[in-house]
């Protein structure tokens, strides 16, 4: 028995991925910076997950990504509570929940970390949806402190030339904006530094998420949400290419080593949107308890998505245009060719799409895609209804039935 | 009044009024859903721009490509077209407001069946010269756009003129607008919604004829009527597809005597330039015209604009008439209704979610409400 236990365990053991307590310290080290910053003389800008940063780090200023804490308010469970407060104060329970636990938590300070630190000022790309608009004011308001909002016309089609001319146009604005807030000159040679160095992290980070085309993959979907901070809230620095290229390595040993994710890989899938982050290990959880595992997904690759446009020698021009082309700002055909590439290079057998009431740009028109991935690529597709912040919009038996259903089909 | 019996067809019966335009004059017809839709264009080039509001009876269709969580709005006016109530429309422009529309048009170009698809990216920030910039390209791109389907060539004179028309159209809704904020009651909330309505879809030379028609009756009649004694209220929000409201409002004692809606006061609001390039005027009256809260101008702007509205127009009350599953709007509400509290300015949110249910609760809480005022 006590020879079966310590088996067990050490099977256990050789599943995890060791890169994890890394991660973990060098996020704690981030936030802890962060609310020290105007100790150390830093000014510290909200910025949107989707937005240009990298002219903020070439400024020296420290950026915070109110979806990366609402990620964690999710993850932590706190977000129904956040969002009650928020619902007191006159905000619809229909809106984006990470906008609600963000704005609640500006007020009472709560969450895992006890609130953000107060912004200098803020920047705001509307490349993943029109509500951070609205967040971003609301905040604009509350801290009394000026906004940046760099306008991404949305690509129904191709890139028009005077969209091209607009954000090009707009990253000189930004700049100018910087210079005017932060009451310096704009660092051009720290800025191509930075650049590059964002070029290098999302290409590491892609590579990392590449691994898992290897049948058995060595890591899942859930993994990535996790490993994915960095690459959001971070790139541009050193510390990232540092910690993408040990994950990287220890992806390439699991695959020699045949370690993978799900122990029993029999089904490969594919996750769409936002995750739900109250609920990644039990999600994780069921489906390998099916012998699947979710191998990739559209939402870890939106920030390494674009890294194709970006040129090294324009990178001011070129920058501006690969944001504004990233997968929530593109129509829902272009959506569904990145879908079939995805599943094409994956190897997947299925499709499980997370409809999301908090994110309607990344949700609206999923039931047409579902349809031409049934069709087209002739892959079974499942639909969860949920949220990504807000546990009170989660029906576990609900679900349970809906997966075990699904799983079904593979049987 | 009488002389709205005319609106009542393109309201009531859309497709009749339509088809037998189209029949007689051979047009060409455009849907759009946003009050942003540079419509001038469209009219230039000979097609009649309409509008599409919310009004189905029920959304089967709509419902299978979206989620229960969309808007009204969108699912029906997708409802519509997918039961080809639409038909006489030639092709549909969705011009960029918020996230659901936005979706809504790749649905639609995917699924209506229709033979044309415009989609004119407006910016979303409209503060700044290269957002102007982009803003009159797109209008550019618009023009040739619309030449290319029609494979014909809108000229200078022809915008003239369409700007020239939308000028008195919208001169004439302000007037209006006006008699109905001195006299309360001379034209009934209904009425004005159905004129509104209307002045989306008519033939806009009739259109404008016919309102002159109304103004004539009102100066005769406007004295008479306001001797009532109404609680003056104001609207807000985005469209408002319940003209029951307006019946419930006023039978608890109070009339509508302005609004911040999309289908009111934010559509006639800002002249053009007639002097000028006309692109780039047209462009430049989207740009400077009160804006509706998919749009970004200055974090303040739109409560500092209600409060001082409400204090010009005597408001005693306003209503927010909310589309449930509407973001922008429920992103504003907690702000707007601070800067009306501020002004001292009593308010009531309505959420409304399924226009086509009867008024009955609501009527009971606007009564509640009046009477507090």
């Amino acid at each position: 028995m006590a020879n079966q236990r310590a088996e067990d365990h050490a099977a256990q053991e050789r599943l995890k991925i060791k890169s994890t307590g890394l991660m973990k310290k060098i996020m704690k080290r981030y936030y802890f910076q962060a609310k020290m910053a105007h100790w150390l003389r830093k000014k510290v800008a909200w910025i949107t997950s989707g937005g240009p940063v990298e002219p903020l780090l070439a400024m020296n200023v420290i950026p915070i990504y109110p979806e990366n804490h609402g990620a964690m308010i999710g993850a932590t469970k706190m977000g129904g509570a956040l969002c009650e407060t928020s619902e007191a104060m006159g905000y619809s329970r229909d809106l984006c929940s990470y906008a609600r636990a963000d704005i609640a938590c500006s007020i009472v300070k709560g969450g895992p970390i006890g609130g953000l630190p107060r912004p200098d000022f803020l920047v705001c790309c509307n490349n993943i949806c029109g509500t951070v608009i609205k967040w971003y004011e609301i905040q604009a308001r509350f801290y009394q402190v000026p906004l940046f909002i760099f306008d991404t016309p949305f690509n129904h089609a191709e890139m028009s030339p005077a969209a091209k001319r607009y954000v090009q146009r707009q990253m000189q604005e930004y700049i100018e904006f910087l210079e005017r807030v932060c009451r310096k000159k704009f660092n051009e040679a720290k800025f191509q530094e930075v650049g590059l160095r964002s070029i290098q992290a999302q290409r590491l980070w892609q590579q990392v998420l590449d691994c898992c085309a290897h049948q058995p993959a060595p890591m899942s979907a859930f993994d990535a949400f996790f490993h994915l901070a960095l690459i959001v809230t971070l790139r541009g620095t050193k510390v990232v290419i540092d910690y993408y290229s040990q994950l990287l390595d220890e992806m390439r040993q699991r695959i020699e080593q045949n370690i993978s994710a799900v122990p029993n890989e029999k089904v490969r899938l594919l996750w769409d949107n936002i995750p739900i982050w109250y609920r990644t290990r039990w999600l994780s959880d069921k489906f390998s308890q099916h012998n699947a595992c979710l191998v990739a997904d559209t939402y870890t690759s939106a920030w390494s998505g674009v890294v194709h446009l970006i040129d090294e020698n324009h990178l001011l021009d070129s920058m501006a245009v690969a944001y504004s082309s990233i997968h929530l700002n593109v129509s829902i055909d272009q959506m569904f060719q990145k879908i079939a590439a995805l599943a094409q290079k994956y190897h997947v057998d299925g499709v499980v799409m997370h409809s999301n009431r908090s994110c309607k740009p990344y949700s609206f028109g999923q039931y047409d895609l579902q349809n031409m991935i049934t069709q087209r690529l002739n892959l079974p597709v499942l639909i969860i209804e949920a949220d990504m912040a807000d546990e009170r919009n989660f029906s576990e038996s609900q679900i349970e039935t809906r997966i075990d259903a699904f799983m079904e089909i593979f049987e | 009044m009488k002389q709205l019996q005319i609106f009542e067809q393109v309201i009531d019966r859309p497709s009749e009024y339509c088809w037998l335009l189209k029949t007689q004059t051979h047009r060409k017809i455009i849907g759009y859903l946003c009050s942003y839709t540079p419509e001038e264009i469209i009219h230039a080039s000979g097609a009649l721009p309409f509008r599409i509001f919310g009004h189905a009876d029920s959304t089967i269709r709509a419902d299978a490509h979206l989620q229960a969580y969309c808007c009204s709005l969108a699912r029906m006016a997708l409802e519509q077209v997918l039961s080809r109530g639409l038909d006489f429309l030639d092709g549909t422009v969705f011009s960029h407001t918020c996230d659901t529309m936005q979706r809504l048009s790749d649905i639609w170009r995917l699924n209506s069946g229709l033979a044309l698809h415009f989609d004119v990216v407006l910016p979303s920030k409209l503060n700044s010269e290269s957002a102007f910039r982009y803003l009159v390209d797109v209008c550019y791109q618009f023009k040739k756009d619309l030449e290319a389907a029609f494979r014909l060539k809108i000229t200078d004179e022809q915008l003239s003129e369409s700007i020239h028309l939308y000028n008195l159209i919208r001169q004439g809704l302000q007037e209006l607008y006006h008699v109905r904020s001195q006299h309360p009651g001379a034209i009934s909330g209904k009425e004005m919604d159905l004129i509104m309505r209307a002045a989306m879809r008519m033939d806009r030379e009739e259109f404008y004829q016919r309102i002159m028609d109304v103004m004539d009756h009102l100066k005769r009649e406007a004295s008479m009527k306001c001797a009532q004694n109404f609680k003056r209220l104001i609207l807000v929000g985005g469209v408002c597809d319940q003209p029951n409201l307006y019946g419930a409002v006023e039978q608890a004692g109070a009339a509508v005597v302005w609004d911040d809606l999309c289908v009111g006061s934010r559509y006639f609001q800002g002249l053009i330039d007639e002097n000028a390039d006309p692109i780039e005027a047209i462009a430049k009256r989207y740009f400077e015209r009160v804006i509706c809260p998919a749009k970004y101008r200055d974090p303040n702007f739109r409560g500092e604009y209600l409060a001082r509205i409400a204090r010009e127009k005597n408001i005693h009350g306003a209503i927010f008439v909310m589309l449930k599953f509407c973001d922008p709007h429920a992103f504003d509400y907690p702000f707007l209704k601070d800067h009306l509290d501020q002004v001292g300015i009593p308010s009531l949110r309505l959420e409304i979610e399924d226009p086509q249910l009867a008024i009955g609760q609501l009527q009971t809480r606007i009564e509640a409400f009046v009477e507090m005022l």
